[in-house]
């Protein structure tokens, strides 16, 4: 006991006495309490670093992750201010909050488009359907669609070597619920991974493979790999890119990303100011971190809505895909 | 050692001789090269993470927070976290662990009971970590009510450790030889004299091997720390533990939120920006450091009190 807490007590004097942070009136802190989602991660932690530095330390800002239905079982116990959503909150955890009295406030602050990559050896496929990526990862497809010919005949008969997120990924939720049709609704026969850099890995060395990710994770490996147009409603094939996530042309793989505000806390000023630093200042952050900035005029309308308290979820529990933000923020919103 | 009866020729027994003390030899050689292939891995591993990470590894990483630039994020947050944590758990985990050793050896009567409690001890030093982790938050986080802090965390670790400390400890005091507490009873020493004069302090070695093995373990955990709800972006540290006023110590740092240097590592091998890799590996390297440098400390504190041991 004696080692360890003599050098633990002395390597924290020494932090303390080094960098002369002692904040005596600590109880006096004010305090914002953020969770959630891995994918929103950077945007809230950008938006905190900057906020901090905008009020010299004097709000503290602390940003977990604990994924996105995580995030949502500690905001309906109430333990933390805001949280982070790669996915609009379901129907259980609207339930879950109502039941504890926790009122919240939907905010999209950001579009994430989701990347169907393959590596750059692959020359045979430069965009893809809908109906060719549902043929690829629906449930049936499981030990029977195993080359690239058994999706469409004019593809080589290779090895098609899938990788996606685990299932407890948002991300996996929305691509089934885009491309099969039905959330979660995936083949089990892929190499899934929660860390998003063992995806891009795996596209970056195997020929044959196909993978589908965030474009985060697109963005700084683009020259590694490639990412495949997809087709869209209209029938044109699309990359992804901030425009076509912003002009609606990039679907139905672009979604909105979020940020849920409890009611109780948004009548704190520091909250309420937090937000706002959010939904104003925060459209330069996100482009940063290599996310799609909504339009101006929906951070507006936001901010509006935020102001003037509009509480529950335009969803209604579920999760709709290629759904603009401009019909969201403009939808009577259930609670 | 055979007799070599059947075969009397002084030829055949110096042949035997010679090749048993090949063998010694060769065993001789076998340990060193195990030994060195053990010490070089971990020598691999850690230039490696020195080499990757050497452009961050510099007094900026070690004094700033997070941010969301890889070049100008730095570790200041998660390693005051990671120290205080441990902090909590040597604290904790050393009296409870030691007591436990000794009530365990020279007071528990033989029986049944004290059975099923060597069992489960030993049992508990193989149950996986995140197991402790789940226990921690419907125990200490809610239960106790001492939210996603410090102390619910230094507390969770030290149960982690508790079995390996109770274990190194039961076998350092087993190792006190006989003859000193007999000795100490015929002068007429109390049960608690014996103790506390002469096997705790002798034992003191093993116990600090425990401790050093325990902390090793503790400091590199990642999953109950999660678990209990460590947070990935903190830019403030806790508040101190020495105050400008009277009484000069303050246990408020005990409830504040925190981060370690594990979680500070995973979260960034897996961001997207490669910039972020290198501030794992520094990380890594200065983790390592920190067991190091925590094990030097032990290491030393050991050779100190082994000195002190004249029978």
């Amino acid at each position: 006991m004696k080692s360890t807490s003599i050098f633990a007590v002395a390597a924290a004097t020494a932090a303390i006495a080094a960098f002369g942070v002692a904040p005596a009136d600590a109880v006096a802190q004010q305090a914002i309490k953020i969770d959630g989602s891995s994918t929103v991660f950077p945007i809230s932690e950008a938006v905190a670093e900057e906020f901090q530095i905008a009020k010299r330390g004097k709000v503290r800002v602390t940003v977990g992750i604990s994924g996105t239905g995580g995030g949502f079982k500690k905001f309906c116990r109430g333990e933390i201010d805001i949280a982070d959503a790669s996915r609009p909150i379901s129907k259980s955890e609207m339930d879950a909050c109502a039941k504890a009295g926790i009122e919240y406030i939907e905010l999209p602050v950001a579009y994430d488009a989701l990347t169907v990559a393959v590596n750059p050896k692959n020359t045979w496929v430069d965009s893809i359907t809908v109906a060719e990526l549902k043929k690829m990862w629906e449930p049936a497809a499981q030990g029977k669609v195993k080359t690239w010919k058994d999706v469409n005949p004019k593809w080589p008969a290779r090895p098609l070597e899938l990788f996606g997120p685990g299932s407890d990924s948002g991300t996996f939720d929305y691509f089934t619920e885009a491309t099969v049709g039905k959330s979660k609704s995936s083949r089990g026969d892929y190499t899934a991974s929660e860390d998003d850099n063992v995806l891009v890995q795996g596209v970056e060395s195997d020929a044959n493979a196909l993978a589908y990710f965030g474009y985060a994770y697109y963005a700084p490996n683009a020259a590694k790999m490639k990412a495949l147009r997809v087709v869209n409603s209209k029938g044109q094939p699309v990359g992804p890119s901030p425009q076509g996530v912003l002009d609606g042309s990039y679907e139905p793989l672009s979604r909105p990303i979020f940020i849920y505000v409890s009611k109780a806390s948004a009548r704190r000023p520091e909250i309420k100011e937090f937000v706002e630093f959010y939904l104003l200042k925060g459209a330069p952050l996100v482009e940063e971190v290599k996310y799609v900035p909504l339009a101006q005029a929906s951070y507006s309308r936001a901010v509006a809505n935020f102001r003037s308290g509009k509480v529950g979820t335009a969803f209604g529990g579920k999760n709709e895909v290629g759904l603009t933000v401009e019909e969201l923020l403009a939808r009577e919103a259930r609670f | 050692m055979a007799v070599v009866a059947e075969d009397p020729s002084l030829y055949a027994i110096r042949a035997g001789v010679l090749r048993r003390k090949l063998l010694d030899k060769a065993f001789v050689i076998l340990g060193l090269l195990v030994l060195v292939a053990a010490l070089a891995v971990l020598l691999a591993l850690f230039l490696d993470l020195v080499v990757q990470g050497a452009p961050r590894l510099n007094w900026d990483f070690i004094t700033s927070y997070a941010s969301r630039k890889p070049e100008k994020a730095g570790i200041l947050a998660a390693w005051v976290g990671t120290s205080l944590v441990m902090v909590v758990t040597a604290c904790v985990a050393m009296p409870i662990g030691v007591a436990a050793a000794i009530y365990l050896e020279e007071y528990a009567p033989k029986n049944w009971f004290t059975a099923i409690i060597e069992i489960n001890v030993t049992n508990l030093a193989g149950v996986p970590s995140i197991i402790y982790g789940l226990l921690a938050l419907g125990l200490f986080v809610y239960k106790f009510n001492l939210g996603q802090s410090i102390a619910a965390a230094g507390l969770t670790l030290a149960l982690l450790i508790l079995p390996i400390v109770i274990v190194a400890t039961r076998e350092a005091v087993r190792a006190v030889p006989r003859s000193i507490r007999e000795a100490a009873y015929a002068l007429g020493a109390t049960r608690w004299e014996v103790t506390a004069h002469h096997v705790l302090p002798y034992s003191m070695g093993g116990v600090l091997t425990g401790m050093i093995i325990g902390l090793s373990r503790a400091i590199g955990e990642t999953a109950p720390i999660i678990t209990i709800g460590a947070l990935s972006f903190i830019a403030f540290l806790p508040s101190p533990p020495i105050t400008g006023e009277f009484p000069f110590l303050s246990f408020a740092w005990l409830k504040d939120a925190f981060t370690a240097m594990p979680i500070q590592m995973f979260n960034w091998v897996s961001r997207p920006d490669p910039g972020f890799r290198i501030n794992a590996a520094a990380a890594g390297a200065i983790l390592l450091g920190m067991t190091l440098l925590m094990n030097g400390v032990a290491i030393w504190l050991r050779y100190r009190f082994r000195k002190k041991i004249n029978w």
